[in-house]
């Protein structure tokens, strides 16, 4: 017994270190959540003051000082949508391409290498390209559908890379699995392994959509109005939406004193567009995952 | 009459040599065992059967496998058909992540039956042929990762048998398992050796003197020896099968 001893003062000094350690990450990660509840909070008191049913079932009137935000949240809804209808399946796709069947190790680099890169493009320059492509050369005009192919654009990096990554966790002994019954690699990808990624594919869209409702610069010139007191008749029409709404009332306009509390109120209903959707994926997501698990 | 025919098969993953000339006959109805210690090619001689080597890139493959005299590497073999045949069982129990019945249903269904009733005939046939019916019978609907390791193994057994496979590939199939467990599997593969042919890769030397016909020993790439398992155990020829088998090496 005699030669096993405890030195305490160094066990002390250890623990005192240890706890100064833990206290400086907790502290840190309390600033994050304190940012952001100081951002919704802010948010909240400057707008929830005008909203009502009026503010999100009307148009905007009186030079845009009175009124509500109806058309902008319509087109941002519309936006969401087709920037989902074009790069949902692209994506998907494309991730279960580079994981699932490219076998040439330099192609799959390559393309994750431009992925990444398209990532990393400023937001405006996809607005300078689909106002190049889309509205001029294939002559779609100011539209919803140029707006919605130039946000699609955007959103494709984080899909294919959050597929690719979905997939890549689902062990190979699943894949083998089902190829030594017989089943084709279409077959197993399909009843498979998809059904294992899909609570986490789908957080990749909800958080694609999530930028995508948010993204003001790449509908600049592809989509946006200005005002426009009527809905969209067709995806050849312009639209409004709402982080371009927001931009304006915050910037131009008749009376910047007046469209102030619009703007905070718009700004608030965007946020709670993105936090809806990020709750309804939760739920999309735990119930896929039980139902791997379950089934 | 042989079943599994290897002519001077030679097995290349990259530039590394993994299986150097061998050839060997598997009777109809046997079990036979590969042994030998890690790294010694014997999985991936396994893994040759069912072209489950294919699935890994960057190999190459000489000589020839024949299988009720088909060689199975021709250019007209439809490999997906060749696996329904030549079903396996693998080292850690894989089980899919859906109910106990999905498990097994899944390699009729992808091989395109439909018929629910034949289905489900199949499925319960299946489960007990495992010897697991009377554990999950009340539990079809339940996740298969409710069941235990041993179980797992069971149903996946279940799930190879389900396809009704000439052979059955077991690459260390009881290597996870407790020794109760182990023993339930080794009892399995005495009764599944009436309906088929079983190939089985094990590190545990009892095992393969239980439950096999004929024992293969390999090592650093070579089949050094190949025979009856009692003659394997009790009176090998070459001297490196005489060592590992009494554990001087491996």
């Amino acid at each position: 017994m005699s030669t096993l001893t405890f030195p305490e003062n160094n066990s002390r000094r250890k623990k005192l270190s240890q706890k100064i350690a833990f206290a400086f990450c907790f502290a840190l990660s309390l600033c994050i959540v304190l940012v952001l509840a100081c951002i919704l909070l802010f948010i909240i008191v400057k707008g929830i003051r005008v909203i009502n049913w009026d503010f999100i079932s009307q148009p905007p009137a009186d030079g845009m000082t009175g009124g509500g935000i109806l058309p902008a949240i319509i087109g941002t809804l519309y936006l969401m949508l087709g920037s989902a209808i074009v790069s949902f399946p692209i994506g998907i796709m494309s991730g279960i391409y580079m994981n699932e069947y490219a076998t040439n190790g330099k192609l799959v680099r390559f393309i994750r290498m431009m992925t990444n890169n398209l990532a990393g493009i400023p937001s405006i320059v996809f607005g300078l390209f689909g106002m190049a492509i889309f509205v001029n050369y294939l002559d779609f005009g100011d539209s919803i559908i140029a707006g919605s192919l130039t946000l699609g654009l955007l959103s494709l990096p984080v899909i294919i890379r959050t597929t690719e990554e979905a997939l890549k966790d689902i062990p190979d002994s699943m894949r083998e699995g089902s190829r030594a019954l017989g089943a084709t690699q279409l077959q197993t990808i399909w009843n498979v392994i998809l059904p294992m990624a899909v609570p986490r594919i789908i957080t990749g869209l909800i958080l694609s959509m999530g930028r995508v409702s948010g993204e003001t610069a790449p509908i600049l010139f592809t989509c946006a109005a200005y005002f426009l007191p009527q809905l969209p008749g067709s995806i050849f029409d312009q639209c409004m939406a709402l982080p371009y709404h927001l931009y304006v009332l915050a910037t131009s306009g008749t009376d910047l004193e007046k469209q102030q509390p619009i703007a905070y109120g718009t700004a608030l209903v965007l946020i709670i567009i993105v936090l809806f959707i990020n709750l309804a994926a939760n739920a999309i997501r735990k119930y896929f995952a039980n139902k791997v698990k379950t089934n | 009459m042989e079943i599994i025919k290897a002519q001077n098969v030679n097995f290349y993953y990259g530039s590394f040599h993994a299986l150097k000339n061998i050839s060997m006959d598997i009777e109809e109805k046997s079990v036979v065992a590969f042994i030998g210690p890690s790294g010694c090619g014997k999985s991936t001689f396994l893994r040759l059967f069912n072209r489950m080597n294919d699935l890994i890139p960057k190999t190459r493959l000489e000589g020839q496998i024949l299988i009720n005299g088909q060689n199975i590497y021709g250019k007209n073999v439809q490999v997906d058909q060749l696996r329904k045949e030549v079903g396996m069982v693998f080292q850690r129990p894989n089980p899919f992540p859906k109910s106990i019945y999905e498990n097994v249903a899944y390699g009729l269904k992808v091989n395109g039956i439909k018929d629910p009733n034949v289905i489900e005939e199949r499925v319960v046939e299946s489960l007990k042929g495992a010897a697991l019916w009377e554990e999950v019978k009340d539990k079809l609907k339940k996740s298969a990762y409710a069941l235990s390791g041993g179980q797992q193994q069971r149903l996946c057994i279940a799930r190879a048998m389900a396809v009704s496979p000439q052979i059955l590939l077991m690459d260390e199939p009881a290597s996870a398992l407790d020794p109760i467990s182990t023993s339930k599997i080794e009892e399995l593969i005495r009764e599944l050796k009436k309906q088929v042919t079983i190939v089985i890769v094990t590190h545990n030397m009892q095992q393969a003197s239980r439950v096999s016909d004929r024992t293969a020993f390999f090592y650093m790439g070579e089949m050094v020896e190949y025979g009856r398992t009692k003659d394997i155990f009790t009176n090998p020829e070459k001297e490196a099968t005489q060592n590992y088998i009494t554990g001087r090496f491996g």
